[in-house]
């Protein structure tokens, strides 16, 4: 570890405050509605997505609009697996209105957990890992990498509405009953649900702070400030926007898994280009290159679209317009942003007074990212 | 020790861009621990010839041998820069979202894999050559600083440092003291001098002042090949060198 002097004093506040948040997710079941608890556990799997997407924009540089993709692909696989307990292993409904007999290939494995919800996580990361290859080898990047993953968006959206056969088309994959053999619709199951969504969410963080302060971690940064010193002093640039494209898809995968199981259905729409973008929002809204930021602005976007339009049904949509173009104009590092920078001013106001002065101020004033 | 083997020879080295030949049939041959200095006009190829040998630009004929037999001419930057060529271009670059030490900890020879990065963690060795090399370049004090944070002269020198970190054989340097104060000017001289003890250094340079002061062997480029090489006396003596810095080169022999 590098040593970044971290005072002890902010250390132990951060540490107070991450308890708390943690203890307020954890007790949350005994606070909230049913219909409040499977909100909020919806936003948490989209932090998931969030962090994940942080991690190669944030942290590399390399902006994603084809995140929505990896998250989708996640959820059908979980919805996949829980389309078949619901038929009993039998043909889903939708196969036989669309004249299919007998059950695709495809569809077989995941009549198993066991290979389903790895899938969920693997074929993201494979199908990032093959796009990635072609692309961060040939050096394609910026804004033609972006428009790439748009279209990978686009591809994948026809494909699941014109393949209705297997992928039930516009309408998704819904009407699951049981996971596990547990009912859905079963309070108590829900409560579990959210749960592990909270504990993945958690462990999630855990292991993407600990990458982004591994060395790997200050070499995407390395390589989203200065690519071609990085590849002159010796790393190979392509290997690490490879590696954390498909870790970020892998995560978009696990969010779209819980996704689908707090919302009961999957469809094209959830995985188009609006939720791709919607998920950038997120992360740039909340602070991107901060994890807590990525997560914070998932949670206060999402808590803010469904808060405004229950108030206002009609004129919600504007208030989102207004409140997206007040955070790009005004806080253009977002909500963390905003935080590090009344703490620094909070703290320069205490030093004069004390008469000590500290680097940490520096370090936050000097970003010029 | 003596050694009598080139560390780096290069011949006949062509590299064209659409047909113009930035450098054209260039020869250079570098003994281990040479300051050697790289001068000539603008568009003589000097820049293009650096860019050669670290692998940005492929040349279209010739051969580059590295420490004798290890042909680097179809080699990818990141295997040159492992196998011991550090290159500095002119303009600074340092990892500006990253402090002075990690700048440093990223720089440090080290197995460069995705997944040696991840377990990677800083033993009192390492902690000591890059304490040892902060002390070197003159930025101890400014260790914790954020990269970005630092004046012109400085991130010159951290780049300098960060190539140093990486210990190799032969350093490729591009104007190292452009847009620098005198002091900063001197300071860099007195560093290339530390790190000829060990090193091979190439520079590029147009301040012909401080080519003089530290010089002690000189390549002269034109046209993309080499005019003259010898002891900074002898070029300054050449007529053909001061024709083609007087402006008048083009003439039959430079062109041939």
């Amino acid at each position: 570890m590098a040593a970044v002097e971290v005072p002890l004093r902010r250390k132990i506040w951060m540490t107070a405050m991450y308890g708390c948040a943690v203890a307020a997710l954890l007790c949350a079941p005994m606070f909230l509605s049913d219909f409040r608890l499977n909100l909020l556990a919806k936003f948490l799997a989209f932090a998931i997505v969030a962090i994940g997407l942080d991690l190669i924009w944030g942290y590399t540089g390399i902006l994603s609009l084809g995140h929505g993709v990896f998250f989708g692909l996640g959820a059908y696989c979980m919805a996949m697996y829980l389309k078949l307990e619901a038929t009993g292993g039998k043909l889903p409904d939708f196969m036989s209105w669309s004249g299919l007999s007998e059950m695709p290939w495809f569809w077989k494995p995941f009549n198993y957990a066991l290979v389903a919800i790895p899938a969920g996580i693997v074929l993201p990361m494979a199908l990032a890992f093959v796009l990635g290859f072609f692309t961060f080898r040939n050096r394609i990047r910026g804004v033609y990498f972006t428009i790439l993953t748009q279209a990978l968006v686009i591809i994948a959206t026809t494909l699941f509405v014109g393949q209705q056969q297997y992928t039930g088309g516009t309408n998704g994959i819904t009407g699951y009953q049981t996971i596990f053999g547990f009912p859905l619709k079963e309070q108590s199951t829900k409560v579990v649900l959210y749960w592990v969504t909270v504990a993945v969410l958690i462990g999630v963080f855990l292991l993407c702070r600990w990458l982004v302060n591994s060395r790997s971690g200050r070499v995407l940064r390395a390589v989203r400030d200065a690519e071609n010193r990085a590849r002159f002093i010796g790393y190979d640039p392509a290997s690490y926007q490879l590696f954390v494209f498909s870790v970020s898809a892998g995560l978009a995968g696990l969010a779209g898994m819980l996704f689908v199981l707090h919302v009961g259905i999957i469809s094209p729409t959830t995985m188009g280009i609006v939720p791709s973008i919607e998920i950038v929002l997120w992360v740039a809204l909340g602070g991107r290159g901060t994890l807590i930021g990525a997560a914070l602005g998932a949670i206060a976007v999402n808590a803010a679209k469904s808060g405004l339009s229950e108030a206002f049904p009609d004129s919600w949509l504007f208030f989102m317009g207004a409140l997206f173009v007040i955070v790009v104009v005004f806080m253009p590092k977002g909500i963390i942003g905003l935080v590090q920078q009344l703490s620094a001013r909070i703290k320069r106001r205490l030093e004069k007074h004390e008469g000590n002065s500290s680097y940490s101020v520096l370090r936050e004033g000097d970003r010029g990212v | 020790m003596k050694a009598t083997a080139p560390i780096l020879s290069c011949e006949k080295v062509t590299v064209a861009f659409d047909g113009f030949k930035a450098v054209n049939g260039m020869d250079l041959r570098l003994m281990p621990g040479e300051l050697r200095f790289l001068i000539g006009p603008n568009g003589a190829g000097k820049t293009t010839m650096l860019d050669v040998i670290c692998g940005k630009v492929k040349p279209a004929s010739g051969t580059l041998r590295f420490k004798g037999d290890i042909d680097i001419s179809r080699k990818k930057e990141y295997q040159i820069a492992e196998l011991g060529i550090g290159r500095k271009f002119q303009a600074p670059s340092i990892f500006a979202g990253l402090t002075v030490y990690e700048n440093l900890e990223l720089a440090m020879s080290q197995n460069r894999s995705v997944l040696a990065t991840l377990r990677a963690r800083l033993s009192k060795e390492d902690r000591l050559k890059i304490s040892r090399q902060l002390d070197m370049i003159g930025l101890a004090h400014r260790s914790e600083l954020l990269a970005g944070g630092l004046s012109h002269g400085e991130k010159q020198w951290l780049e300098i440092g960060m190539m140093l970190m990486q210990e190799p054989m032969l350093l490729l340097l591009d104007e190292p003291v452009a847009g620098m104060t005198d002091t900063e000017t001197e300071k860099t001289g007195e560093l290339l001098r530390e790190i000829t003890k060990r090193q091979t250094v190439v520079v590029v340079e147009h301040d012909m002042e401080f080519v003089r002061s530290y010089a002690t062997t000189v390549t002269v480029m034109h046209e993309g090949r080499l005019l003259k090489e010898g002891t900074m006396q002898e070029v300054q003596e050449d007529d053909i060198v001061s024709e083609v810095y007087l402006g008048h080169g083009r003439d039959a022999r430079a062109v041939g």
